[in-house]
């Protein structure tokens, strides 16, 4: 079977050829696979820089990793994108664009983004990160988008907190989670609309906002302009895109995208062996501590010295405590200084020095606390849908 | 077939890009749904099912999957996404990708 590098190479080539590409795509524009069928094309969708394209149709593309060493916040020209269904509208009016809130609730109501504007505005730096960043890395593998580490971005989102919007309605007395939808539908009649719930509690936190701005600007229409569910601390499969329906449950959301989808083994770690079966599940929610060294990659060849290292952590909204680089595969640790802080559900940006000698070879790794106790695992967990994943990060590099 | 195939990967650039484009011209993507599979037996069914709603990249980014794993998407497809394939080509269908995007179990 020939490598799928070399199959889009030829396909890149041939499409330059055949005059069809906007801007050519050349051998360079692609992203190397770091497991089988993991070449990624570079392209740039609308509004977005070249990024690694997983699937055109419905999108999902990937921030390449080099842009995490650049700051704190993801450009939002830069920032990952992922949609589950093919009908998304190529162009939205915000002008026209409604919310309606309706469902268990004293007053349903219909918000324009003008009266979204008008409502106290709050701002929050928050890491959205797709549930199944890196399951690439899973092994066995699993069916499903095979991301690398770049399904996850840092911004500062501007918007309204969704228990204002929930005040303004009045929640019924038996009111239990509520249920957001988007303007993206499936193409098919029988596949179900992409619909999340969050429990009531969870939706009226203080940080859950209905965000129009993303680091101070519209968001891209790939990231759900006009406006999106910012849920922060929770995996993204919660900051519905687009947002156009915010509904009041009586009951637990029992629909394909909850009961079905995005769940998660109920084991310790939310892991289980790859033969395992019967266990229970619960709905995917919070996200777990992880941390990445950002300047330098696996594989790596460094200069003799001291060598700076750095990276960036963050976890589900307890906010780091603490992170720790190692240059012997994880015997010893010395702490990094952290640097900083944008608010808890931020990206934390920290750095690290060690001393290499020329002549070895050497694997550093890095390991974030969060305050609330969490630890990124020394071996990587497995479930069957390839979530959260959260393993120390080791990067084997050779000094000349 | 490459050179088909990679080509209507590329044309959705300009439709999207072009913002004013109504939803249904830019998801289309005519140049998209044909010969975008390997060529084999049953990649005409592949084509004519699977890429209703996804690309073809939606399979060839997926590891290698054995034929359990393979008839499992396509159930799931067919069962949990309403895809209204037949019997009879969904049977190829597993056939077809087990052989051009699988592995032996």
């Amino acid at each position: 079977m020939p490598s799928s590098r070399r199959s889009f190479l030829a396909g890149s080539a041939a499409a330059v050829l055949g005059g069809a590409l906007a801007a050519p795509a050349s051998a360079q524009q692609m992203v190397r696979g770091v497991f089988a069928n993991g070449d990624r094309p570079l392209i740039a969708f609308p509004q977005k820089r070249p990024l690694m394209v997983l699937t055109p149709r419905p999108p999902q593309l990937e921030t390449p990793f080099a842009v995490f060493d650049q700051g704190a916040f993801t450009p939002n020209d830069a920032f990952f994108v992922r949609w589950h269904l093919a009908e998304i509208p190529a162009g939205i009016d915000a002008a026209t664009h409604r919310i309606r809130v309706s469902g268990a609730v004293g007053k349903p109501f219909t918000l324009s983004m003008a009266d979204l504007q008008r409502m106290p505005a709050v701002e929050i730096a928050a890491v959205n990160q797709c549930s199944g960043n890196s399951r690439g890395f899973f092994e066995p593998r699993p069916a499903g988008g095979q991301w690398q580490d770049g399904a996850m971005g840092n911004a500062l989102w501007r918007g309204v907190r969704l228990k204002d919007v929930l005040d303004r309605a009045g929640l019924a007395a038996g009111a239990k989670q509520v249920q957001f939808n988007g303007l993206d539908k499936p193409t098919l009649p029988g596949t179900p609309d992409f619909l999340k719930s969050l429990d009531v509690d969870v939706a009226r936190g203080d940080d859950v906002i209905v965000a129009y701005a993303m680091n101070g600007k519209p968001l891209p229409l790939l990231n759900g302009f006009p406006v999106r569910l910012v849920v922060p601390g929770w995996y993204s499969t919660y900051w519905v895109k687009m947002l156009s329906d915010i509904t009041v449950l009586d009951h637990v959301d029992d629909q394909f995208w909850m009961k079905t989808a995005y769940r998660i083994p109920d084991t310790p770690n939310h892991s289980v062996a790859p033969t395992e079966g019967g266990f229970a599940t619960i709905p995917i929610n919070r996200m777990v501590v992880r941390s990445f060294v950002t300047n330098i990659a696996d594989g790596a060849s460094l200069k003799a010295g001291r060598t700076a290292v750095r990276g960036i952590a963050f976890d589900g909204g307890s906010g780091i405590e603490s992170v720790e680089v190692s240059s012997d595969g994880g015997t010893t640790w010395t702490p990094a200084a952290l640097e900083t802080d944008y608010g808890k559900y931020s990206f934390r940006r920290w750095n690290a020095a060690v001393n290499l000698d020329a002549g070895k070879t050497y694997v550093l790794a890095c390991r974030a606390f969060g305050n609330d106790g969490g630890a990124q695992t020394a071996t990587p967990i497995w479930n069957p849908g390839g979530y959260m994943r959260n393993v120390i990060q080791q990067y084997k590099v050779s000094v000349a | 077939m490459k050179i088909i195939a990679f080509a209507a990967f590329a044309a959705l650039v300009p439709l999207v890009a072009a913002g004013a484009t109504p939803s249904k011209v830019s998801v289309t993507m005519p140049g998209d749904l044909s010969f975008a599979f390997k060529p084999g037996p049953g990649s005409q069914a592949a084509t004519t099912y699977c890429l209703i709603c996804h690309s073809s990249a939606y399979v060839s980014t997926q590891p290698p999957l054995d034929r359990a794993h393979w008839d499992a998407e396509v159930t799931k497809m067919r069962k949990a996404f309403g895809a209204t394939i037949p019997d009879k080509d969904a049977a190829e269908i597993v056939d077809y990708l087990t052989a051009s995007y699988g592995k032996a179990p």
